[in-house]
């Protein structure tokens, strides 16, 4: 029994020591961020591997739910007889809710899981130390462009997620299926708001993507520098980013959306 | 200090997790000269390097580069003095992301402002000496152990540094580019005017090129001399180390339970 409660109270302590060591990390990539403002190449760089290269599994996901959406959102105000507000439902439930979350929990397993391994990778072949006795801050090289390019092409790959989505859920329920296109996208037009819906949808995006490529970074930094140490930080930046997005998702559609 | 040192250890203690790693290390390496630390694996060298670069701050006692104590420096005045450093990782620690090009031309794009056709001559020269100039568009992953080894070398001689640091240079080569990795650092060093510590157990090759030697043995320093001297050193660690001998001081078994104990021996005999 004792050791039960020691070993969950050794557990918290960890917690609590790796939030603690996770938070100054972050703190010190925003200090070390100016050079990347000022080699803005280095972020374009990082753009494409994390964003760009996200882009196939954005668009095709995004397509599909968007489908499912249009098929299960039909089936569902066909029993109220309201059709017509399939469009509304398709691109409030893209913009609010699963754009940003699926595109986050997508981006984390592709994008996050990739910065954790070459982290982790660089720091077992010794290239972190390299760039550390050649009087390059590791922090400022390598991670703060990644941050920056996480953050900046989070936001960007939900809203493509949201648009490829409504058009999946157009090819459904308009085409396929045959709601009338006019009021499929004039109540949609009507509908969503700007700063109420697609503004909490592109805030909620930059959370997710901070929180995300902090984690990925975090993690492939403090990475013991062996094969079993990289394979597990890379598995921990997958499910610590998807449980963190799915809460933080709570959150903040409570702060946004509470009596909306 | 000594005017004609560059880097002093004195009194060197570092403890880690209660176990001593360094005791009591007094070192000097004078400016121009290739100074070898040799010893087994786990002997500590690697620690005593990383101390010289700054990355671990000693228990007790102080390295001092270039009139600087190590240790009591902050960040900016430690990157400042790294930047009159260069160090070879043991396994070339080439960044994998860059081509052989742009390893070289890294330090040169961080820590100047020179124009690129400027860095395109440095580096060719750099590649040039050794011997890959040839190998410049390509990436680590194409690159044998050997050629690794010298891509990392030239990239640690891009700033010209005043002090060369090689961890296990030898580490896996081949005879031939064994021996063309210790003759580079021999015709680096005296090129550049340059001092360079190397930290080996690779006794042969490095007895041919070194100016001098220190010995360590579980944290402390067992002999020194020059490569002459420790040939015919008749202490017993230097002897089995220098003649590579499989028993002495450094025994072949590690230490456990008595043999016949171990197989159950007496037991079986009285039964």
């Amino acid at each position: 029994m004792l050791n039960t409660i020691r070993a969950i109270g050794h557990h918290i302590v960890n917690a609590v020591w790796r939030i603690g060591v996770a938070s100054r990390f972050f703190f010190l990539t925003l200090r070390y961020s100016g050079s990347s403002f000022r080699r803005f190449d280095l972020v374009i760089k990082e753009l494409f591997s994390s964003g760009v290269m996200s882009l196939i599994i954005i668009v095709v996901a995004g397509l599909f739910v968007g489908m499912v959406l249009g098929l299960q959102g039909y089936e569902t105000l066909k029993r109220y007889g309201s059709e017509s507000a399939l469009g509304v439902m398709v691109a409030l439930g893209l913009v609010r809710e699963l754009g940003p979350v699926m595109a986050a929990l997508l981006f984390a397993s592709r994008a996050g899981s990739a910065m954790t391994a070459e982290i982790g990778l660089m720091k077992a072949t010794e290239q972190i130390s390299a760039m550390e006795m050649m009087a390059v801050n590791p922090i400022a090289r390598i991670v703060a462009p990644r941050f920056w390019a996480g953050v900046i092409s989070m936001p960007l790959l939900a809203a493509l997620f949201s648009a490829v989505g409504i058009f999946g859920g157009y090819l459904v329920g308009v085409v396929q299926i045959g709601v009338d296109e006019g009021s499929f996208w004039s109540q949609m037009q009507a509908a969503v708001d700007f700063r109420e819906d697609i503004m909490n949808g592109i805030i909620k995006s930059l959370v997710f993507g901070t929180v995300v490529t902090v984690i990925a970074l975090f993690e492939g930094f403090d990475a013991p520098p062996t094969a079993e140490g990289v394979s597990g930080a890379t598995t921990r930046t997958v499910v610590t980013s998807s449980l963190a997005i799915l809460m933080l998702d709570f959150v903040l559609t409570a702060i946004m959306f509470r009596g909306a | 200090m000594s005017p004609n040192a560059l880097v002093e250890i004195r009194d060197l203690n570092f403890t880690y997790d209660k176990r001593p790693v360094l005791q009591g290390i007094n070192m000097t390496f004078p400016k121009g000269k290739l100074v070898a630390i040799m010893g087994l694996s786990g002997c500590g060298k690697t620690t005593l390097l990383r101390h010289i670069g700054g990355a671990l701050k000693p228990t007790k006692g102080y390295v001092k580069m270039d009139g600087q104590v190590m240790h009591e420096l902050d960040q900016d005045g430690l990157y400042a003095v790294r930047r009159k450093m260069g160090m070879l990782f043991q396994f070339g620690a080439l960044f994998t992301d860059m081509s052989v090009y742009d390893n070289v031309a890294f330090q040169m794009r961080e820590h100047t402002d020179l124009p690129e056709d400027i860095i395109h001559d440095l580096v060719i020269m750099k590649l040039n000496a050794v011997g890959l100039r040839g190998a410049q568009h390509m990436m680590p992953s194409e690159l044998s152990g050997g050629m690794a080894r010298r891509v990392a070398l030239a990239r640690t001689v891009a700033l010209d540094p005043m002090l060369i640091m090689y961890d296990e240079p030898f580490a896996g080569l081949d005879p031939i580019s064994l021996t063309v990795i210790g003759d580079l650092i021999r015709r680096l060093n005296d090129a550049l005017g340059a001092t360079s510590i190397i930290v080996t157990h690779d006794i042969q090759e490095s007895l041919k090129i070194v100016d001098y030697v220190y010995f360590m043995a579980g944290g402390v320093i067992v002999a020194e001399g020059t490569p002459e001297e420790l040939r015919a050193c008749d202490t017993d660690f230097v002897h089995q180390f220098v003649h590579g001998e499989m028993d002495g001081p450094v025994p072949f078994h590690y230490p456990g339970v008595d043999y016949h104990q171990d197989l159950n021996l007496r037991a079986r005999h009285s039964a």
